[in-house]
């Protein structure tokens, strides 16, 4: 089967401290080179903490930020340019701040109607059509679509943003932090909304967040980012009741769990590493109370682990 | 419209200009129309006729013209000149702002720098310059007015485009396939629009003064024409032998001016968004009290207890109640979560402790606050301030928020001391230091000499709570002290927050939420819907039976860690806009249980089993029965 988004080498480096002329004075290195597959239909996790390169990588995904390395395929097409329009009708992105991703000064109908008229040209009669089934879909209704965004709470100005997204057709769905900004009630609503327009739909999940219960919730494979890189990846289930990388473990057992006594599962000296002086070998070591000598020296690779599950750890959990 | 109108009336300096600044237009506007001498006669048997003479109200000029005459039609020029050079100027500074501004990097520092270039000139020298090489006249001279300003609308609007221009709005516009043009012109441009209205407004005066000095030196309108800086250019020569010459149009320029700047003034605040939603004055030092009735009893024993505790928003004629009768509760060395969703009043209430709602709109209507007895609702501001930070203190969601960006922490600890006690500079650096160490902060001794922007989230968040702990209160506030923080720094904030209240017999109020926090953290947790608490009890029995239905429902939407892949339940609707609240109980519109009883009149928060009080007719539990609920 082909995967519906396949990434090869994919990475970015940012530099830092541009000068006039001469070289920069340093690069940061948001995302390291990685491979990803997902299958269609599939939702895929990806966590991290702030920092880790989660949004660089979205940006990149669709076509928002040009890749400084690597090859973005969609359906078995590569899609080599940085061009926001051309990835707009293969992939779309749900924005973690409903609010601020709507115009304040437009109207929903004029932000519904941008990707129906630029992306596939449709006449005024088709976008109605598209438009009224879309917000059917989303379960709005279509007496919102002449008002201004202010006018929403946050729950109804993410659907609109949802449905924006889907308004261009798109099979595959980056979906940034969608629902750290709603309230909880409102969240599993927008949630299982997600779901319900997957099935109908057949689309395919990026789903970011940082937020690991809902993650594990929503996803089939999850994979973990930390400093730019892709340290395990493996099946929802099983990615955090039995964690391989000593980073994904400390993830699980820092989130507050209702029944888990309090404890702070790391030391407090640790902080992370300086994006602008890398520590050499793997980037968790310093915090890992599983570091061997080999750590400080190579950087670990992501191998396959079990028949879903891959970890770039030399001393694994298990 | 009208509440632009009503915002700028507000501002009566600023409604005394528009009077001004209309009655003016309108004047202009039909000078042609009025029956006055012409205005370029000269009449030299006439010259220096004095005010108010036969004929000729404001008297003649050298030349025996008509001063009323030419002050009219002068002054149709001037403000002609004068608009036109700002339309101008703003037109084209703004593209060029914008366009800077969206596209950035290179295009961005090449355009900047031939901006800068420009300020760089004397502003004068500079319409000199423009006005020599064109040569003397009003069009050039309106050329050289426009030029001058136009790199004061360009800066301005690319700073303004640049915070659009990285806004989600335009990347999902890219992301719908709108073109570069069609972004800055149907995106980036509307969002733009008020703030060249402002630049606009503020420098329409400068620039009618600037035209007139070019005019003054016989470089704008050339003679017989008449504008208000020819005319004081001409009556020069007379200043002193017939002053009413210079007098006249002076007098015109002043007011023009006067009127149009107090008149922009008025359009800035009424339109700036900051100015627009908060009252134009600064917040009181304490919330306001307004309290009719009794103060409810003391509750016994307890360190910090509010009673029936009442805080509105009024907003124009609306009033919001974000609390709407609370009673709690803390016990030395106890800590209280109060769990809700944004809206629910949870931040409102804690704020209200200490007399920290914004006022104007806040205002406390009833109810009582008691620290060890003693009411502080409408307390002696002097009474709050030394309670403020030194038995109460407060931690805030966001660390870089709260710390000043420009003093280093271990300053900012010192001044949270010394603002309540004496202390000398090297006794305070060794307080700040050691209450560094006890919110185990690595090298404490080099740390106090960081600045915020130094440190990591987790690291302000522990100089957050080194100040709340500066001096040694009994109480600590801490409203979403974790949110903003990753899970990993999370957990060592709550253990620390935990250690310190056992080893210091420190009260914690805990707002968050979170069940997951709650529940590691706190012994005891009131639920908050709507502005009032509907459920309230031990942590544990609560999380294990919730008898509310709100509770219970919460519990549900939240996914735990270690479930799988599932479906989430959900509660439909959104919780109530807190001026329209329904009768009865808040939550019965979305509640599955509820019946009509539920909406006809207020539910009192009952007991219910040990220790717990809920606020519903409908129990999802029956009262102390656990093993049951399980």
């Amino acid at each position: 089967m082909t995967p519906a988004l396949k990434l090869t080498d994919l990475s970015k480096s940012f530099p830092v401290g541009k000068r006039l002329f001469g070289a920069p004075k340093g690069i940061v290195h948001a995302v390291q080179p990685l491979s990803l597959e997902v299958d269609p239909g599939e939702t895929l996790g990806i966590v991290g903490e702030s920092g880790c390169g989660k949004s660089t990588l979205a940006r990149m995904l669709v076509g928002l930020l040009a890749p400084s390395t690597g090859q973005i395929e969609i359906d078995g097409a590569p899609l080599d340019t940085a061009d926001p329009a051309a990835f707009g009708k293969k992939i779309q992105y749900v924005f973690q701040d409903p609010i601020s991703s709507l115009n304040p000064r437009k109207t929903i109908r004029q932000v519904m109607e941008a990707p129906l008229k630029n992306l596939h040209r449709m006449d005024a009669r088709a976008r109605s059509n598209r438009i009224s089934e879309i917000f059917a879909a989303v379960n709005l209704r279509e007496e919102f679509l002449d008002r201004y965004p202010h006018e929403f709470s946050g729950g109804q100005a993410q659907r609109i943003g949802i449905a924006r997204a889907l308004a261009a057709d798109a099979r595959i769905l980056i979906l940034d932090e969608p629902v750290s900004a709603l309230d909880v009630s409102v969240q599993a609503q927008v949630l299982n909304l997600l779901a319900d327009l997957k099935a109908e739909f057949g689309l395919t999940y990026l789903f970011i967040s940082h937020d690991l219960a809902v993650v594990e919730a929503v996803s089939d494979r999850v994979a973990v980012l930390y400093f730019g890189s892709v340290v395990e990846v493996g099946p929802a289930k099983q990615v955090f009741s039995n964690p391989q990388h000593p980073y994904t473990k400390l993830l699980a057992d820092s989130a507050p769990v209702v029944g888990r006594p309090l404890s702070a599962p790391e030391g407090e000296n640790t902080e992370l590493p300086d994006p602008l002086n890398p520590p050499t070998g793997c980037a968790f070591r310093a915090r890992c109370v599983r570091a061997l000598p080999q750590c400080a020296t190579d950087v670990p690779m992501l191998e396959p682990k079990g028949p879903a599950e891959a970890v770039a750890c030399y001393n694994p959990n298990n | 419209m009208s509440g632009f109108l009503r915002l700028l009336a507000r501002n009566k300096l600023a409604l005394g200009g528009l009077i001004v600044m209309s009655m003016i237009v309108l004047l202009a506007l039909i000078t042609p129309l009025l029956p006055l001498a012409d205005p370029d006669v000269t009449n030299t048997a006439d010259r220096f006729l004095p005010p108010f003479s036969e004929g000729a109200f404001l008297g003649t000029d050298h030349l025996g013209r008509d001063l009323l005459s030419r002050l009219m039609w002068g002054t149709r020029l001037s403000l002609a000149v004068g608009f036109s050079a700002a339309v101008i100027a703003a037109t084209i500074g703004a593209a060029i702002g914008v366009i800077a501004g969206y596209y950035g990097g290179r295009t961005d520092n090449v355009i900047m720098r031939g901006v800068d270039m420009l300020m760089a000139f004397p502003y004068i020298l500079l319409a000199l310059a423009i006005v020599a090489a064109l040569g003397p006249g009003l069009m050039n001279a309106l050329i050289a007015v426009a030029a001058v300003n136009i790199p004061f609308f360009a800066r301005n609007i690319r700073g303004i485009t640049v915070g659009i221009a990285h806004k989600e709005f335009v990347d999902a516009a890219k992301l719908a396939g709108l073109s570069d043009a069609k972004i800055i012109l149907t995106e980036v441009l509307p969002n733009v629009i008020p703030v060249i209205v402002i630049a606009m407004s503020t420098t329409v005066g400068w620039m009618i003064l600037e035209t007139a000095g070019l005019s003054f030196l016989g470089l704008g309108s050339q003679p017989p024409q008449a504008d208000l800086g020819s005319m004081l250019g001409e009556a020069r020569s007379a200043l002193i032998t017939n002053p009413h010459t210079s007098i006249v149009p002076g007098l015109m320029i002043l007011v023009v001016v006067m009127a149009i700047n107090l008149l922009g003034d008025g359009v800035r605040d009424a339109l700036d968004p900051r100015l627009k939603s908060g009252a134009l004055s600064r917040p009181m030092p304490a919330t306001r009290v307004d309290r009719t009735g009794e103060a409810p009893p003391a509750p016994e024993d307890s360190l910090l207890a509010l009673a029936d505790l009442r805080t509105q928003f009024h907003v124009k004629d609306r009033v919001y109640k974000a609390v709407g009768g609370v009673d709690l509760s803390l016990k030395p060395g106890e800590c209280l979560g109060l769990i809700g969703e944004s809206g629910s009043g949870k931040s409102v209430t804690a704020l209200s402790v200490m007399g920290l709602v914004a006022s104007p709109p806040g205002v406390v209507t009833g109810g009582a606050v008691y620290l060890e007895g003693e009411d502080l609702v409408g307390a002696p501001y002097e009474v709050l301030r030394a309670i403020r930070g030194k038995r109460v203190s407060y931690i805030f969601q966001d660390p870089l928020a709260t710390l000043h960006p420009l003093y280093k922490v271990g300053d900012q600890l010192i001044e949270a001391v010394s603002s309540h006690r004496r202390i000398s500079r090297t006794e305070g650096r060794a307080h700040a230091i050691d209450l560094l160490k006890r919110v185990r902060i690595p090298n404490a001794e080099s740390r106090v000499d960081s600045y915020p922007h130094e440190m990591s989230g987790g690291m302000r968040q522990r100089v957050g709570i080194a100040m709340a702990l500066a001096n040694d209160p009994d109480v600590i506030i801490a409203d979403e002290p974790t949110t903003a923080l990753d899970v990993t720094v999370q957990a060592q904030v709550l253990t620390l927050l935990d250690d310190l209240r056992r080893e210091r017999g420190l009260a914690i109020l805990f707002i968050t939420h979170d069940f997951g926090v709650v529940a590691q953290l706190c012994d005891r947790v009131a639920v908050m819907y709507a502005g009032r608490i509907v459920e309230e009890g031990p942590t544990d029995a609560i999380l294990n039976a919730p008898a509310h239905p709100y509770t219970s429902k919460l519990m549900a939407c939240v996914p735990e860690l270690g479930g799988g892949q599932r479906q989430l339940e959900a509660i439909p609707g959104l919780p109530p806009v807190v001026d329209k609240l329904p009768k009865g109980c808040a939550f019965a519109p979305r509640c599955h249980i509820g019946t009509e009883a539920c909406r006809q009149g207020d539910i009192p928060l009952d007991p219910h089993g040990a220790g717990r009080r809920v606020r519903c007719l409908t129990p999802v539990t029956a009262p102390q029965s656990e093993e049951a609920a399980q």
